[in-house]
């Protein structure tokens, strides 16, 4: 395997592993209306991520970093020409972080409120934003030669990037309702418990539709077609949903929650193999599309960065796992008292 | 109006934004651990209610702080897509190298910090601080050795019309990064010591407190002390640095035109682009910036009028940053030096704590100002001599820029203002009330 293809499957890891890690607090940030129905419940939700989102964030820095690192010309064409959706991202992302620190420091039921609303939004609207960009990538962005885009806001706004947008809310929903099944007690427990039941059916079906819609709006079977066993890639993610409800049927919450985080991964790959050797293909010109071959950094570079992630992603997913051992018992009414909830 | 000056307008606005909150981060963890050691080591409380009164100021900044940090390392891709793709193999492996070695301990640490009062000893819980402390510098550290790069290119090759990597050790050990890097640390330390200063002599002036503020007070004192005078000192080895590598610079520092021998300081001088020459001229030393920059008073500086036109920076807006900040830098060294001489006797002197309550904004704007004469002063330039900023931006529309634009003067400033109001709330409130929650 030659560096630019480690590179590639190192950034399709990075970006699932953001999925698999933010997704869950952008699911409890989504549902917070929804099963928060007191005060307390809502305090409830938002310390069950409180001490790891800050942590799980920076998934999507060191994606971004990796992406600058290792194919610049992907970084550059990629933001520029999603300019106004990733922004958006962005400032959904900012108002998000600030209302954790900023939602228990006035005691008022309408700042408290303000903040809540503001969490939910800015967990809502990256989760749909994220899905409708990576399917548009998938689908092919419009840009000519000069790497420039052709088209605005609402060309990806296509069918298919909205299904996108459906599969990625629908998926970190759920992944957020077993992390709050596992990491509550309780109302919150309970209500998160009949959510993941009443969620499972419309996400396989989602699910369903986009691997099919793939097929029509996509040429990413092309590479499963070629070397058939990469269907064993879309076989795991599929396993990974089907043992979501298998699992929580047996009480067994943490492998149900692990599952989801199998199904993530999977349904990212899923695309990232797909796209193969493309990293952000052109849906004008394939010759126009950003590829491993001619977006990558120098040998000398990939070869440094490698070295670097090598060392230091081990230590940090070490002293990540380390933290969410430090808070593996659940959330409950008898943990506000602290002085550090939110 | 096109799309150049809109989005320098734009990261103009973001990193000043953000380095609102970034010294204080980097020197406050430092104090807070410290404060919590000394409450490990021996059990006072007062260290404790220290540690949690700070704290809790820290974690508000703390989250400003990152937030608008974000946006930064998207805005190279988003605004500057050009430069990106030009630089990446350098510029865009010290952003990963950040992210991956620093701000992942920072934030994840951060988190157990906040959540993890009854988890963890209280000894565990220090070195979990002194982690964020060690985290925040060394993220520092990072992003002005990528930023220091564009003030001086070292260890790259052209090939392939980008820049690419050929010695990362020239890169990491760039003498121009370690300066900056020196400098912007102690200029962020010493804002944070004077934070904690200014508000501890607030509350000294109204006798509440007192042990606890004067404590805090004396804490923020040698740290601030110590890294005045080490900014004088670095500053001017920087400046020295600065005008061997960025002549162009120097000269707009210095507000000088012509190249001459024996340059003299110019304490004031109010420059005129179009004339190329200063309209208002007070105060000149003979030869003394031929001595500072070069260690030589006969030395020849070269001025102004020897650079192209189009490769000149703005003399007006960088001599006054430049002025402002040295202005400032002096007076931070001589007040903590009056201090460190009143330590024992701060109650009884209530105009020496006037005047540090209302010194608070003063490092703020020093810092600022050292950045302005930095990314201003490196213009036309994005890579110092190598790519122009005009080269660098993205090929986007320009109502894009437009409307983030105001959505960051609308976002940002909604924020900073909710982020005062609470810090201010906090401070008001004091530390009684924070153990009376506990």
């Amino acid at each position: 395997m030659d560096l630019q293809t480690v590179w590639f499957l190192l950034w399709g890891l990075l970006w699932a592993v953001f999925f698999l890690t933010d997704g869950f607090d952008f699911g409890v940030g989504t549902l917070l209306p929804f099963l928060g129905k007191t005060d307390e419940d809502r305090r409830i939700m938002l310390n069950s991520v409180g001490p790891v989102w800050d942590g799980n964030e920076v998934w999507l820095i060191t994606a971004g970093g990796v992406t600058f690192a290792a194919f610049p010309k992907v970084y550059a064409v990629m933001f520029s020409s999603l300019y106004s959706a990733l922004m958006l991202i962005l400032f959904t992302l900012i108002i998000r972080g600030v209302s954790f620190e900023f939602r228990g420091k006035v005691d008022s039921p309408r700042w408290r409120q303000a903040w809540d609303t503001a969490q939910f939004l800015g967990s809502l609207l990256p989760a749909v934003l994220f899905g409708v960009a990576f399917a548009n990538i998938f689908r092919g962005i419009p840009i000519d030669k000069a790497g420039v885009y052709q088209g605005n806001l609402f060309t990806l706004l296509n069918p298919y990037g909205l299904l996108g947008g459906a599969l990625f809310l629908l998926m970190f929903v759920m992944h957020g309702a077993l992390w709050l099944s596992m990491k509550t007690t309780g109302a919150v427990k309970e209500r998160a418990a009949a959510t993941v039941k009443r969620l499972w059916p419309a996400l396989a079906l989602v699910a369903v539709i986009f691997l099919v819609a793939s097929r029509f709006s996509t040429t990413l079977y092309a590479n499963y077609i070629r070397h058939p066993a990469l269907f064993l890639v879309i076989l795991l993610a599929v396993a990974g949903l089907l043992a979501i409800p298998f699992f929580q049927k047996n009480g067994k919450l943490f492998y149900a929650w692990v599952s989801s985080a199998v199904f993530i991964a999977g349904a990212t790959f899923f695309g990232v193999i797909g796209l193969f050797p493309y990293l952000f293909p052109s849906s004008i010109d394939p010759a126009f599309g950003l590829s491993i071959h001619n977006a990558s950094s120098s040998p000398l570079t990939l070869k440094i960065m490698l070295v670097v992630v090598l060392l230091f992603i081990p230590l940090v997913i070490a002293y990540q796992i380390w933290s969410h051992r430090l808070f593996r018992h659940p959330i409950g009414e008898e943990d506000l008292g602290y002085e550090e909830a939110y | 109006m096109d799309v150049l000056l809109l989005s320098r307008l734009q990261f103009a606005a973001a990193t000043m934004f953000h380095f609102l909150f970034v010294p204080l981060t980097l020197g406050l963890s430092i104090i807070v651990a410290w404060m919590e050691t000394q409450w490990s080591r021996t059990g006072d409380e007062t260290y404790l209610r220290m540690t949690k009164f700070w704290g809790k100021i820290f974690m508000i900044n703390f989250a400003l702080g990152v937030v608008t940090g974000i946006t930064l390392e998207f805005q190279f891709g988003t605004n500057w897509s050009r430069y990106s793709a030009y630089v990446g193999d350098i510029f865009g492996s010290l952003l990963a190298i950040e992210a991956s070695a620093a701000f992942f301990l920072e934030s994840t640490m951060m988190g157990v910090w906040i959540f993890g009062w009854k988890k963890l000893s209280a000894k565990a819980h220090a070195t979990v601080m002194w982690l964020v402390a060690f985290a925040s510098s060394l993220s520092a550290i990072w992003i002005l050795t990528a930023n220091g790069w564009m003030q001086h290119p070292v260890g790259y090759t052209i090939r392939d019309g980008r820049a690419e990597v050929t010695s990362f050790w020239n890169v990491v050990t760039n003498p121009f990064a370690v300066l900056e890097i020196l400098h912007t640390l102690s200029g962020a330390y010493i804002l944070s010591a004077f934070f904690v200063m200014g508000v501890s002599a607030w509350y000294l002036l109204k006798d509440r407190h007192v042990e606890f503020f004067t404590r805090s007070f004396r804490i923020a004192l040698v740290f601030g002390c110590v890294f005045s005078l080490f900014s004088v000192v670095e500053g001017d080895i920087h400046g020295a640095d600065v005008a061997k590598n960025q002549p162009a610079k120097l000269a707009a520092m210095e507000a000088h035109w012509e190249t001459q021998r024996r340059a003299p300081l110019i304490l004031f001088a109010w420059p005129d682009q179009e004339k190329e020459k200063n309209v208002i001229e007070i105060g000149k030393i003979p030869g003394m910036v031929s001595l500072l920059a070069y260690r030589d008073i006969d030395a020849e500086v070269k001025g102004m009028k020897d650079f192209p036109k189009d490769e000149r920076p703005p003399v007006l807006l960088i001599s006054f940053a430049f002025k402002g900040m040295v202005g400032l830098g002096f007076y931070f060294a001589l007040v903590t030096l009056v201090g460190l001489f009143l330590r024992k006797r701060l109650m009884s002197h209530p105009l020496y704590l006037k005047l540090m309550m209302f010194s608070i904004p003063l490092p703020y704007l020093a810092n600022e100002l050292g950045w302005v004469v930095s990314e201003v002063g490196r213009q036309p330039w994005i890579v110092y001599g190598l790519m122009k900023t005009a080269d660098a931006v993205s090929p986007i529309a320009i109502s894009q820029v437009a409307t983030t634009l105001a959505a960051f003067v609308l976002v940002y400033g909604t924020l900073g203002l909710v982020g005062a109001f609470l810090v201010i709330r906090h401070i008001r409130k004091g530390p009684e009330l924070q153990t009376a929650e506990a």
